[in-house]
């Protein structure tokens, strides 16, 4: 991954941004160019909470390139309390204690790497509140 | 616009198949295609392949299939729509014949998948989700259809028997398909005792990765009728339908509305309800997408995909078989072969030739092909004319 594809992504992953339309006030991450419920083209910048519960996950035990040392790990579909959904790993947990509808919270985490003299990638993750 | 048939299909046994190179697979799949047809006149070819790029490092695939199938000056493009790119490519052949652009319209489905270790297949395959919002965070395939299971269980209470009881009834039908990768039987057992890719999916809720190539040759109606080479075929209903690329952004994940408009569209056009139709070769690329897939399509009600593969109505004698090809999971998952492959299948089944597997009296069948995590579906009617 070349520099400029992740820095773009950079307040998605570092800050939460997500968009917020004008019209119809439904929040979108990431954020979109056009509404697609309403298609008006206009959004302000909101912080998600970063806090919700798990919808639904699994757990990677067969991981693709760039992910095989961390295997197995947990990642969800997160439902905030904004309304809206998010994809995510969860950690600092033991994956199968995991249950739907865990409380959880995002943190600012180390992701992964491009090899020793390569960028490193930092992202949101998601921890259970109720700790390891 | 014109109606239009199919008067050839041609298919190469699905594998490992690594004394074939991705020109060859085409080339095979295609000449086995002219040979069934009688014919091997072609005004246009459009060639459906996922990710010929990650997987061997070669595009430019509207050049590459005309020129080694001794094609060239043949109007050629190469569609992509992820693990859908065969439908949508018979999708494109039938526009070419059903406008008159086309007299013959061949579509060729190909995925060369085992030049690349596990893990490169794995990540090549994953492009298909949302790139920086899934992908990125390290889900896979078999990962984001894990969630959609372990919800379907959460709901409807489907169970880890009703999962495995899919391998085993694509698997017994696999047996009896010559082109299956995997034409041996499995047990319900089997199935959940196999390695845990991605909970709660097993390696044998997985369709395989797979070498493999499927051809088939359109043209009108008319023109089918006076070859009179084969039984005539006709593809009565075309529908696709897309949906958000993230499963997150679903307002109910279990809902693939893709699927629902490409089925109506399809049944629509056709004139016919599901209930008209014989028999459906689905996308079971695991074992939770024919359960959601069959409900979507309205064969059971939401819910009720589990119980009913274990009562036997999908089953090849049931009463709406379901993948009587072994589908994805025995046959093999050549991604941008699939949905060309399933026609292909249903052609053999609706001329009789389908041999121990053919199902009584099928004079109808739909076909359904879907991208990703069901961002985008392509389905076909066809009928025997």
């Amino acid at each position: 991954m070349n520099v400029p594809k992740h820095w773009r992504e950079s307040p998605q992953r570092y800050r939460m941004e997500a968009g917020k339309c004008r019209k119809c006030e439904r929040i979108f991450f990431p954020g979109r160019l056009v509404c697609p419920e309403c298609g008006h083209t206009g959004f302000d910048m909101v912080k998600l909470s970063g806090k919700g519960k798990l919808h639904t996950f699994t757990v990677i035990r067969t991981a693709p390139s760039g992910f095989t040392d961390f295997a197995p790990y947990a990642v969800g579909i997160v439902e905030l309390d904004e309304g809206i959904r998010i994809l995510g790993q969860i950690t600092d947990c033991d994956p199968d204690s995991l249950q739907t509808g865990d409380r959880l919270t995002s943190k600012f985490r180390r992701m992964n790497d491009e090899g020793k003299t390569g960028m490193i990638m930092y992202s949101y993750k998601f921890v259970p509140d109720n700790g390891i | 616009m014109r109606e239009v048939a199919i008067i050839g299909i041609g298919m190469i046994r699905f594998g490992e198949l690594w004394e074939k190179s991705l020109r060859d697979m085409c080339v095979e799949a295609s000449l086995n295609c002219f040979k069934d047809a009688g014919t091997d006149r072609v005004d246009s070819i459009t060639v459906g392949c996922m990710s010929s790029g990650l997987f061997t490092g070669q595009e430019h695939l509207s050049s590459l299939v005309p020129d080694y199938l001794g094609k060239i000056n043949t109007p050629a493009s190469r569609v992509e729509s992820a693990c859908a790119s065969g439908g949508l490519a018979v999708r494109t052949a039938f526009l070419e014949v059903a406008s008159g652009i086309s007299d013959y319209a061949l579509a060729v489905g190909v995925e060369k998948m085992t030049d690349v270790s596990v893990n490169e297949a794995t990540y090549a395959l994953a492009t298909a989700s949302d790139r920086d919002y899934e992908a990125f965070h390290g889900i896979t395939f078999p990962g984001l259809y894990a969630m959609l299971a372990k919800a379907h269980m959460d709901r409807y209470g489907t169970t880890r028997e009703q999962l495995a009881e899919v391998a085993v009834k694509n698997h017994a039908n696999g047996v009896l398909n010559p082109y299956a990768q995997f034409p041996f039987p499995v047990t319900r057992e089997t199935v959940m005792n196999s390695t845990m890719i991605a909970d709660p999916l097993r390696l044998l809720d997985c369709s395989p990765i797979t070498d493999g190539a499927a051809a088939v040759l359109l043209t009108t109606e008319t023109e089918a009728k006076r070859l009179k080479k084969n039984p005539v075929v006709g593809i009565t209903g075309i529908g696709m339908g897309t949906d958000t690329i993230a499963l997150s952004q679903r307002k109910d994940i279990l809902r693939l509305d893709a699927i629902d408009h490409a089925v109506r569209r399809a049944l629509k056009m056709a004139g016919k309800k599901i209930g008209d139709i014989d028999f459906a070769e689905v996308h079971d690329c695991f074992t939770i997408a024919e359960i959601l897939v069959v409900e979507t399509m309205g064969i059971v009600d939401q819910g009720k995909g589990g119980p009913a593969t274990i009562d036997g109505l999908t089953a090849l004698t049931g009463k709406f078989p379901v993948n009587p090809s072994g589908g994805l999971k025995a046959k093999g998952h050549p991604v941008g072969a699939s949905g060309v492959a399933q026609i292909c299948e249903a052609v053999e089944q609706l001329r009789g030739n389908a041999g121990k597997r053919q199902i009584d009296n099928a004079r109808s069948g739909i076909t359904q092909n879907m991208g990703g995590s069901g961002g985008s579906c392509v389905c076909h009617v066809l009928e025997v004319k």
